[in-house]
């Protein structure tokens, strides 16, 4: 069954006079357990589809099902606990909530889904852990590397066990390095049936993902199945992050 | 998930230590403020009403007119209409009086050995004491007795009694009245000031009748007359209608025809410092207003302090959007913390209001009051600012656009 399956998906801006259409019609069917990467450069309607993919934007015309439930005519709140219970979000810039600790930053969408602090606390931890950052729980975001805190990120897109996860520009701040340690983690995340939907415009990086969906003008140009290449094998022929670069 | 608001408000306040300190003593200032003045304000209206209750709410006084001959009026107690026999009919034929005593006073110089003091000579019959409720400290009261048969004795205030004999005992001394030698038998509990701020224990009372024949003279006109009569309502009676029956009988009793004014004064004493109680009120009010306007800077110093929260927020509130929270949570999160921020500021303003408040009576000397009903209000009104201050910027908070805030640098 398609996790997600999006029909004619349009979207216009009005700025005064004129119409701006970002996305002129998109159907793209996504798969249960695939690893898809959004590409296209700036203006090609990529972000407008995320947007509309992760509820944060309504469409203008067309139809979207996620999960089975078709969201495209929600209201705002209805959008809202769609957020909360299907989608995971993995931002460029991380997006942590600053001087609170990685632990209570991973509770956050548990937070709003009104489950008990016992039970988010127990969630936050084991999710903390499949990221590997068990032992970093009571630090704050500032005491945390690039890479760990998008980690830690990654561990809150989780918490709420979503249909599918959102990854905008996921490497976007991080050194080739940590740019393939996340990738990596990601993989294996997706061989264990979690969803990824990744945007980039770094065409090395989507190499990763399994399906390349490519943006020009508002519309798909191009979706093609490929064979990712491997992170964890990747990573072992990158040299070790030298001690000295802090 | 107010609980949940809470903590999360909690957690930003303390973020920001500084900031959230300045904004609370702006609510500070004008809470403590409000406690202050209305608490002198209070302590004013406290003060007047228990020399309602010094004087005897219930009295009315009865005075000599003024005299009209041939245009030209002279003042206040210029005639001597009001006599003895005026007394005792009112007492006789208006129910609603309980006593009703006849005084005359006027100035002496008083000598005790070779102290003098200058002070006021009342001459007062049995009634006075019962009419004007002030009993005798040390001593005995001026008796039926001593009206017959006019007696030299005095009975002394107790300023009078500090002046000419300090702290020694005057009972059974002799003081000098005009150089009339009289016997000190009593000495009066302490009465206070008048609501006019007159001392009323600088006096000394002797009888009517002595006082008339040795130290006041005999008014040449009508030897009966008195100068006034301190009339007694009972408890429970209407003093207005009591009034009114007071003035009729005097009417009728003095012959005026119905187109003359009265020759007389009926002054109800209790009206006089409901005046004064009613214009200290506005005084209370009047504070209370001035206080409050610092509590509105207060409050506006509270949506200021959020405005900025909210746009230096505006990626965590995009975040929290992204993740689940719902307009209303995020406008919650908003209000809470500066429900919280007013409430702080408003619980430390109570105290320092309680403090100044207790400061001003300890070194000013002024009288206050601590009204539980305004301190109840001042917290319900910190309360109240937070919500209506902060109730803006939460709304702009909530109105966000999830992918315009995430975004925000």
């Amino acid at each position: 069954m398609a996790i997600i399956a999006t029909e004619d998906l349009s979207k216009d801006y009005h700025l005064g006079p004129h119409t701006v259409h970002a996305l002129r019609g998109v159907s793209v069917s996504i798969e249960a357990g695939e690893f898809v990467a959004v590409m296209g450069p700036s203006g090609s309607g990529k972000s407008t589809f995320m947007n509309l993919l992760g509820c944060l934007d309504r469409p203008s015309s067309g139809r979207y099902w996620l999960d089975g439930q078709d969201v495209a005519r929600l209201s705002r709140d209805q959008l809202a606990t769609v957020r909360n219970t299907k989608i995971g979000f993995v931002f460029q810039m991380f997006n942590l909530l600053a001087r609170t600790s990685a632990l209570e930053n991973v509770e956050l969408p548990l937070l709003y889904g009104g489950i008990s602090s016992r039970e988010r606390r127990e969630r936050a931890r084991a999710r903390l852990g499949a990221v590997g950052l068990a032992d970093r729980e009571h630090h704050h975001p500032s005491q945390l590397s690039g890479g760990q805190q998008q980690r830690v990120a990654i561990a809150r897109a989780l918490v709420n066990d979503p249909a599918v996860i959102l990854a905008d520009e996921p490497t976007g701040n991080l050194d080739t390095r940590t740019s393939v340690e996340i990738l990596a983690l990601l993989q294996r995340l997706n061989r264990d049936g979690l969803t990824i939907v990744l945007v980039t415009h770094e065409s090395d990086i989507a190499t990763y993902a399994g399906r390349r969906l490519v943006f020009r003008d508002g519309r798909l140009r191009s979706d093609e199945h490929v064979t990712p290449l491997d992170a964890a094998e990747a990573l072992k022929s990158l040299p070790e992050e030298e001690e000295a670069v802090a | 998930m107010v609980l949940q608001a809470l903590r999360i408000a909690l957690r930003s306040l303390k973020v920001n230590k500084l900031r959230t300190a300045l904004t609370m003593l702006g609510i500070m200032i004008g809470v403590a403020a409000v406690i202050a003045m209305v608490s002198v304000g209070t302590g004013a209206q406290a003060r007047v009403a228990e020399q309602i209750q010094s004087l005897g709410s219930n009295l009315i006084m009865a005075m000599s007119g003024s005299t009209n001959q041939a245009g030209v009026r002279l003042g206040q107690g210029s005639q001597t209409t009001i006599t003895e026999d005026d007394a005792s009919a009112i007492a006789r034929e208006v129910p609603a009086v309980q006593v009703a005593a006849p005084s005359s006073r006027g100035n002496a110089q008083v000598v005790y050995g070779n102290l003098n003091w200058s002070t006021g000579i009342q001459g007062v019959t049995a009634d006075y004491f019962e009419a004007r409720d002030w009993p005798v400290d040390v001593g005995r009261p001026i008796l039926q007795e001593d009206v017959d048969g006019a007696t030299k004795i005095a009975l002394l205030g107790q300023t009078t009694a500090q002046n000419l004999f300090g702290d020694a005992d005057p009972i059974g001394q002799i003081i000098r009245i005009k150089k009339v030698p009289f016997t000190v038998v009593g000495l009066l509990s302490r009465k206070g000031q008048s609501a006019w701020g007159q001392d009323q224990d600088d006096v000394i009372l002797i009888p009517l009748s002595t006082a008339k024949k040795k130290v006041l003279g005999v008014s040449q006109a009508n030897a009966r007359s008195v100068g006034s009569i301190s009339i007694k309502i009972r408890p429970d009676e209407n003093m207005t209608e009591a009034e009114t029956q007071i003035r009729e009988l005097l009417r009728q009793r003095h012959r005026l025809q119905p187109a003359q004014d009265d020759d007389f004064w009926l002054r109800n004493l209790s009206e006089v410092l409901q005046t004064q109680e009613e214009s200290s009120k506005v005084m209370t009010y009047l504070l209370a207003a001035i206080a409050s306007v610092s509590l509105l800077v207060g409050g506006i110093g509270i949506m200021n302090i959020m405005l900025v929260s909210v746009t230096e927020r505006t990626r965590e509130i995009g975040l929290r959007m992204a993740v689940g929270a719902r307009a209303r949570d995020i406008l919650t999160q908003f209000l809470v913390e500066a429900v919280t921020l007013s409430l702080i500021g408003g619980v430390i303003g109570i105290a320092l209001g309680v403090g100044g408040s207790n400061a001003i009576n300890a070194l000013a000397e002024w009288r206050t009051v601590l009204a539980p009903e305004a301190i109840l209000l001042a917290f319900g009104f910190s309360a109240a600012i937070g919500i209506f201050f902060g109730f803006y910027p939460a709304r702009k908070a909530s109105r966000l656009d999830p992918i315009e805030a995430l975004r925000y640098e």
